[in-house]
């Protein structure tokens, strides 16, 4: 078969293409991005949603009609999809549900680095974790064999270092699988409490069954060393510590959860110095220490930030002393011809307290704006500038403004604009989308602002504005920062002064994504001229 | 015990071409048959920021990032950031630097990463046509003619040098 050097993203796209996957979705957030785009280019198909939530969503209600649905997130946006993902736990799926959370210890492009193994336990749902491409390749195909012999979602956890890295894939021959159909399961899908109590013991039962299932799997590695030193690990962690420590004895775990406590029982027992050694919380440890089992866990510093082969040979010597910094390179920073250059002076110059929000213009924060007081989460700036403006005396309340990007108003800022409207501050608010017609800090994907589908199609176009209008925000305007200079501080500066509710749209084209826009839009209006439907309308 | 693996990582800023030169070498030391693992972060590196990518190739590869001080070769395409990653290196190890190649003698200034690759080129055992397989198979056609150069007048370089 076919041998490639690829990402784990991209083996991930290819597992799902030779997996039989009939949709993709998800919302872009580094390091998930690139499966989507890859599944795409692989054929397949795959769509953006306005953010995580609606993606579970649809990839729920795929497999309910019997399909295989790969829905794709980073960390945060599993929190975001909590809410379906803890009852579809409940329901169970008729096809095929894996959903990828991709998490990123140490933060290369995150604001947490929170430990989404948790969420495994939390649900009650199966995880597979690969070390890597190969092992993503290979684990999202079995997720979707055991999503479907369970019927219950299964997230494949990856980490930015196998999301990102490339090494080499071996593929399959594509599965033929079943064609999607409906089938009436009335107990089965509309969780009200009294048939969500039996659904409730029905995934105890699925989960002990998977617990047996985890003790004999052949997915989890164990190889024998010397006896003396024995790693329990899990992720590309294992890679590191197979290099660290390759005398020792290992047992790679790639169920994460369940975990075959029974067989880290008995490797335990086989080794003189049993070590768990695991990327972010002692999440392992905790269980197999709570199993009964003796094992030694790694000490409190190694909990943050990425592991590499020298912090796993520091674990395995018990040694905390302070470790070396890592090069202290360039941060990145506002490109040079952003749009968002004049929107950060004219804060700035009028000493606005300003709750910000996520994406490229994030980078407003540092030097010379220093231009963000807050940065919570996706969408967060609307409530935050909010309670903001609730609470501070008047003449600080008269400073706060929310921006946001044009992809993470419609991700889930459109709520806090309702909000606005509910529950209007006394002294009115001020919204500024900063609309650069992109996801730009991803790498430049369509949103439904801007009208084109993740393959940059035509289709249904949400116009910011028109949502700002329709839901009742009395002051609305449109302005380009960069054409019409002076303008946007000008504009700002009015609307400060008004005790109302006031959204402006700074549009203007991201530098990075301009030339690609362009060309864009000059194929969907070639293909518009030549539909007679248009030309009849 | 699997044989020695090398350690190569390319060093640059956001937007010169890092991780494109890093994808170059992981698919020539691919296509020679080795074992190759690759790391790398991206996602803000496109906004200017200093970006580093690891390449390991050999008979057998675990980890894929390279251990701080372990490095074999470092490649180092803005100047800037020769200090900053120069402690990667391990003793005896070997500083292809951003001015080894003159700008002004490339077709392209653009390819300096391509140019550097070329350097690299003479200390790693890879068969020159397989490298300049990697760089067709990484670039547009229309880049094609003036990367094979820049890559040459490197390798030319490296050679003098």
């Amino acid at each position: 078969m076919e041998r490639r050097l690829l990402s784990g993203d991209e083996a991930v796209a290819a597992a799902a293409r030779d997996g039989g996957v009939h949709l993709g979705t998800g919302y872009p957030g580094t390091p998930s991005t690139e499966i989507l785009e890859a599944f795409s280019r692989l054929g397949g198909r795959a769509q953006w949603a306005p953010n995580e939530k609606v993606a579970m969503e649809v990839g729920i209600g795929a497999a309910f009609g019997g399909a295989r649905a790969l829905v794709t997130m980073k960390h945060v946006g599993v929190n975001v999809a909590a809410d379906p993902l803890f009852t579809a736990a409940y329901t169970g799926v008729e096809g095929s549900l894996v959903v990828v959370s991709a998490d990123d210890p140490g933060m290369a492009s995150s604001q947490n680095e929170q430990d989404n193994r948790h969420y495994a336990v939390a649900a009650g749902l199966p995880m597979l974790e690969p070390s890597d491409s190969q092992e993503a390749y290979d684990l999202a195909l079995a997720a979707f064999e055991l999503s479907e012999r369970w019927q219950l979602p299964v997230i494949l956890r990856m980490t930015t270092r196998v999301c990102h890295g490339k090494s080499i894939v071996t593929r399959r021959a594509p599965l033929a699988v079943k064609a999607p159909a409906f089938r009436r399961d009335i107990a089965g899908r509309v969780m009200i409490p009294a048939y969500a109590r039996p659904a409730h013991r029905r995934l105890r039962k699925k989960l002990a069954s998977l617990a047996a299932w985890a003790e004999t799997t052949p997915l989890n590695v164990e190889t024998k060393g010397d006896g003396k030193l024995g790693i329990v690990t899990a992720g590309v962690t294992a890679r590191h510590a197979r290099e660290a420590a390759p005398g020792a004895s290992f047992l790679e775990l790639k169920t994460v959860y369940p975990l075959p406590l029974e067989k880290i029982r008995a490797f335990a027992a086989s080794v003189e110095r049993c070590v768990v050694v695991e990327e972010g919380d002692p999440f392992l440890a905790d269980q197999i220490r709570a199993a009964g089992i003796a094992v030694e866990s790694k000490p409190e510093p190694f909990r943050f930030g990425e592991l590499n082969v020298d912090r796993v040979r520091r674990i395995l010597a018990r040694d905390t002393s302070p470790e070396p910094e890592p090069p202290k390179g360039k941060p990145p920073q506002l490109c040079e011809a952003c749009p968002y250059h004049p929107v950060y002076a004219a804060l700035r110059k009028l000493d606005a307290i300003v709750a910000g929000d996520i994406g490229c213009y994030t980078l407003g924060v540092l030097p010379p704006y220093q231009g963000m007081d807050t940065c919570v989460a996706m969408g967060a700036s609307l409530g935050v500038g909010l309670g903001l403006r609730h609470v501070l005396p008047e003449k600080d309340a008269r400073r706060v403004v929310s921006i946001i990007g044009d992809s993470t108003f419609i991700h889930t800022g459109v709520n806090g604009l309702i909000e606005m409207v509910y529950n209007p501050p006394e002294t009115g608010h001020v919204l500024v989308v900063l609309d650069n017609g992109t996801t730009a800090m991803t790498g430049q994907q369509e949103h439904p602002g801007t009208g084109r589908t993740l393959e940059h199609e035509q289709t249904g176009k949400i116009s910011i504005e028109g949502l700002a209008r329709a839901v009742g925000v009395k002051n609305v305007d449109v302005i380009d920062p960069i054409a019409d200079v002076g303008g946007f501080e000008k504009l700002l500066a009015d609307r400060l002064g008004k005790r109302e509710l006031s959204v402006i749209v700074a549009r203007r084209a991201c530098i990075l994504a301009a030339a690609d826009i362009r060309k864009w839009e000059k194929a969907a209006a070639d293909k518009c001229a030549a539909c007679v439907e248009a030309e009849n309308a | 015990m699997p044989s020695r693996v090398v350690n190569v990582i390319v060093a640059g800023l956001g937007g010169q071409g890092a991780i494109k030169a890093s994808d170059i070498l992981a698919d020539a030391a691919f296509r020679a048959g080795k074992d190759v693992k690759k790391a790398e972060v991206h996602g803000m590196s496109q906004r200017g920021g200093s970006v580093t990518s690891d390449v390991r190739f050999g008979d057998h590869v675990e980890s894929p990032m390279i251990p701080p001080g372990e490095a074999d070769f470092l490649v180092v395409l803005a100047p800037s950031e020769v200090e900053v990653t120069r402690p990667l290196l391990r003793k005896g190890g070997v500083l292809i630097p951003p001015d080894l190649v003159d700008e002004a003698t490339l077709p392209n200034r653009k390819s300096l990463n391509v140019a550097l690759l070329g350097a690299l080129s003479r200390h790693l055992d890879l068969p020159e046509a397989l490298w300049l397989e990697a760089v067709r198979a990484a670039l547009p056609e229309r880049l094609h003619d003036v990367n094979e150069k820049a890559f040459r007048i490197g390798r030319e370089r490296a050679r003098k040098g």
